[in-house]
């Protein structure tokens, strides 16, 4: 055993590291071979250990030379037996026993612990939350104007899912014009919000001009809800066709009585080609093209000294008249979705708690005078307070887009029978489309059609051939053979 | 008359009992066995003489290699440097109760930057019998009131591989002499009763620069980022980090709640900032700077490390902070950190919010209140005053400074 402990320790002084290689004569003194008998002795065992483990594999080396040395020769054939069956039994603790019994028979995750693992990580995130953001959230009430159109699906399954994430407590007033409709309830509904769903008297007219101003009388209404119901919370106007960021929600909760926000100008809709030929003749008239952001703006010291708005004079002429034009479409001079107000200001009473900077809401409210502007309601612009680091984030952004006039869409987008084919795709196997097969009848029409089918006809004289006939439906695919256009 | 008075006071109470509680809930008071000493001023408990050394012994080696001040073990540099223009500083060694000898002994580095430890013995030896014949004061106790400040791998025992180091044991003429060591393990040959364990130096401008926001969401669980099997020095496993590693590799590499690889990405500060447990285990030693940066970024550190010492202990609580598992059950780790309750998980946080947790285990330049220089301060001051015994007749002599290996006793 000495001689084993001994071959052990020379083997590991030879296992410097790389990094830490060293040249023999920095070797602490221990090992150093002086010329002497017994050193080149060492030596002599060193080389045949190299030999034998260069035969035999790394770590045999030294155990052979234990058994050679440990009996007598007699003995030699039983150990070198006994070597053989270690060398089979060997390679199953070559990577020592230390790491082999230490690997769980089945290593994968357990999925009660994985759950309970999410439920931690949840529940961390949580407290996270609590200490590092917002103190006393509040409730987001948002305001919502809307009809029934073609793209009120797009624009509305937006807003249903920007709130539906939105971290606080949500109160949704949907003021729909032209009166309630299922459409729109489903919306609603599917939400899982606290929703308000009111209708609006009258149609949504068909130009912008006009359609601004029902938005802003039904905005109206919606603040009047809130003065009916005392909704305690922030008032946001979310216009369904807008775009809202996460950050906004979380923005707004710091406002303190009224606020005003960056709002991104996406007039760019319709006809890019007119707009951008607008571009270019202002930069050929060397006029500073403005930012299409609607914001507060404010000096160096953070406070509010005016506003940003979205020059329209330049698109005047090229701007879109009627809902369904091409052309873009320009906002007006506030957008109502650039402001937030805490809903305090609108309740009856509490008049005492209320700025002296605000117009009285009551009479405004209850008038029916035009509010074409949030700014309408404040006697002193410059008491508005700007969000989003001083109008810096843009934190939504504004855009207009209605599809054609004419166009019509499936109600509450379910189509009740089924789709018909218009063009066939490339691999299907396709029914025959000649006209002697429409003649024939249906049982001997699923053999030869499938023998027809294998035929492989080319495929593209397939769709010319199908456009103007009508035929049964075959029995194996449900797919009805159209009246295309 | 008495009763609304005393209602009206209790309700007082109440109320600003539960005002303050609210404001607490950030972070938790650390008090360890030696009770809440994080925060404690080392002025005025004690005072330290600097020996006056030959550059040799320090200023020369650190010109011969600059790359000391950033290396792990750069600690006994900035320990030199803070005493020099601290105000526990004496110039008086009769009023002194430490005495400090300014000696670098892992300031050898190979060219790839790793200490070699085999000339530190020489050095020390002979620094020892520079104080001891220049100064009376080594005498009067063979070095019980001195301390050194030893943050290589296996501490005063000078080697960098286990079983040399305890073969060697710690060096004779530092076994009566208080040291400063990163190195700490229980029942072990380096780590002398009366040491005093240190974090590795991590360099705390490096780590301010890669904060990120607190409000980011933790959404890794367990993450490590490190060697598994050292292919140059262990090639067959097993013997790097007694296949604690290798056992954590092989358990879980396809659990998709462990981000673990040996791929060291840029955003290795952010990640760990983003997980809510990072794993500490053994490697050739039982410490890492792992630990040190897994409680700056507020992660609970796993300590996979069979009897380790963490650093300061007396004043750390460490088994209310981190998490220990022992390297047998490696392959239960997911059960064993999924089965933490969440308030525990929470309260670790907490503790690991505290700014004076994080200030503890860092070497800020220059030295604030608080920092790693000032625990050591501390754990110095606490083992005041020195025992009566420590104090010999003249021409008493207990050290044997003819014992340790042959090379050591040459001339340096």
């Amino acid at each position: 055993m000495k001689l084993l402990s001994a071959f052990r320790s020379s083997y590991l002084n030879r296992r410097g590291s790389t990094f830490r290689s060293l040249d023999p004569s920095s070797f602490d003194g221990g090992f150093i071979p002086k010329s002497s008998p017994s050193s080149i002795f060492w030596l002599a065992i060193h080389c045949l250990c190299c030999l034998i483990s260069l035969i035999l594999g790394f770590r045999f080396s030294h155990l052979v030379l234990f058994f050679l040395f440990s009996t007598s020769v007699t003995n030699l054939y039983t150990t070198t037996a006994g070597v053989s069956q270690l060398l089979q039994l060997k390679p199953l603790e070559r990577k020592t026993n230390v790491t082999r019994d230490r690997i769980r028979p089945w290593p994968h995750p357990n999925p009660i612990e994985v759950v309970r693992a999410h439920q931690l990580l949840q529940r961390v995130q949580k407290e996270q939350k609590s200490i590092y953001g917002v103190r006393s959230p509040r409730t987001v009430v948002a305001v919502t104007p809307t009809y029934v159109r073609t793209f009120q699906a797009l624009h509305l399954t937006g807003v249903m899912h920007s709130l539906m994430l939105v971290p606080y407590d949500v109160v949704w007033i949907v003021v729909e014009a032209g009166g309630k409709t299922n459409e729109t309830a489903s919306f609603v509904g599917k939400s899982g919000l606290k929703t308000v769903h009111v209708g609006f008297d009258g149609k949504m007219p068909n130009t912008w001009e006009d359609r601004r101003r029902m938005e802003s009388e039904m905005r109206i209404q919606g603040l009047r809800i809130v003065r009916e119901e005392k909704l305690d919370g922030i008032v946001v106007f979310v216009d369904d066709s807008n775009m809202h960021s996460m950050e906004l929600f979380d923005e707004i909760q710091s406002v303190r009585w009224f606020g005003a926000l960056s709002v991104g100008i996406l007039a760019h809709s319709g006809n890019a080609d007119e707009l951008s030929s607008v571009l270019k003749m202002n930069q050929e008239g060397k006029k500073a093209l403005s930012m299409p952001i609607q914001g507060p703006s404010c000096d160096s010291s953070g406070k509010l000294v005016g506003w940003h708005v979205f020059d329209t004079q330049p698109y005047a002429t090229k701007s879109g008249v009627y809902v369904d034009d091409t052309a873009a479409v320009m906002p007006s001079k506030m957008e109502w979705s650039g402001f937030v107000l805490n809903s305090r200001l609108l309740w009856k009473e509490s008049v005492d708690e209320r700025p002296t900077w605000v117009k009285d809401v009551n009479n405004l409210l209850d008038g029916n005078e035009e509010i074409d502007s949030p700014l309408s309601l404040v006697k002193d612009p410059s008491m508005v307070e700007p969000l989003g680091s001083c109008g810096r984030n843009v934190l939504l952004w504004w855009l207009r887009v209605e599809a054609r006039a004419d166009s019509k869409f499936p109600p509450g987008w379910i189509i009740k029978s089924p789709l018909d084919i218009t063009v066939p795709s490339k691999r299907t196997p396709w029914p025959d489309s000649s006209s002697k097969l429409s003649v024939v009848t249906k049982e001997a029409k699923s053999n030869q059609a499938a023998t027809e089918k294998l035929s492989g006809k080319p495929r593209g004289s397939k769709s010319k051939s199908y456009s103007k006939e009508k035929q049964e439906p075959k029995a194996f695919n449900g797919f009805k053979v159209p009246a295309t256009r | 008359m008495t009763n609304p008075s005393s209602l009206s006071a209790i309700l007082l109470f109440l109320l600003l009992s539960v005002s303050s509680a609210q404001h607490n809930v950030r972070t938790e008071r650390i008090s360890g066995s030696a009770g809440d000493v994080l925060e404690d001023n080392p002025v005025g408990k004690l005072k330290v003489y600097v020996y006056e050394l030959p550059s040799k012994y320090n200023k020369k080696l650190l010109q011969k290699d600059p790359r000391c001040l950033t290396h792990m073990f750069a600690a006994e540099i900035f320990m030199h440097r803070f005493l020099l223009s601290s105000p526990v500083r004496t110039h008086n060694p009769d009023e002194a109760d430490w005495f400090y000898a300014p000696i670098y002994p892992t300031c050898d580095l190979t060219p790839t930057g790793l200490p070699l430890p085999f000339k530190s013995p020489r050095m020390m030896r002979s620094a020892i019998q520079l104080i001891s014949s220049n100064w009376p004061y080594w005498n009067k106790t063979e070095g019980a009131d001195h301390f050194f400040v030893v943050p290589h791998d296996f501490g005063a025992c000078f080697h960098y591989q286990e079983e040399k180091a305890i073969e060697r044991g710690i060096l004779p003429l530092l076994r009566r002499a208080t040291l400063v060591q990163t190195f700490g393990q229980r029942n072990h040959v380096c780590l002398d009763q009366g040491s005093i364990t240190i974090p590795p130096f991590a360099p705390p401008q490096k780590m301010q620069a890669h904060l990120i926001p607190p409000d980011v969401p933790r959404s890794i669980f367990v993450y490590f980022r490190g060697l598994f099997y050292d292919v140059n020095n262990d090639p067959e496993g097993g013997y790097y980090a007694r296949g604690a590693r290798a056992a954590v590799w092989e358990n879980f590499k396809n659990n998709p709640l462990f981000d673990i690889s040996t791929d060291h990405p840029t955003t290795y500060y952010e990640d760990m900032q983003r997980s809510i447990f990072c794993l500490c285990p053994l490697g050739w030693a039982p410490w890492s700077p792992r630990l040190v940066e897994a409680v700056v970024f507020g992660c609970i550190p796993v300590i996979i490390a069979d009897d380790i010492v963490l650093p300061f202990a007396d004043a750390i609580p460490w088994e209310e902070i981190g998490v220990f598992v022992a390297e047998k059950d490696v392959p239960e780790l997911d059960t064993i950190l999924t089965s933490i309750p969440t308030e525990v998980i929470l309260r670790k946080q907490r503790l690991l919010a505290n700014p004076s947790m994080k200030q503890a285990m860092l070497f800020p330049q220059p030295a604030q209140p608080g920092d790693a220089f000032h625990q050591i301060l501390n754990g110095l001051a606490r083992k005041l005053p020195h025992d009566g015994s420590v104090y010999l007749r003249a021409g008493e002599k207990v050290l044997n400074w003819t014992a340790g290996p042959v090379g050591d006793l040459k001339p340096w």
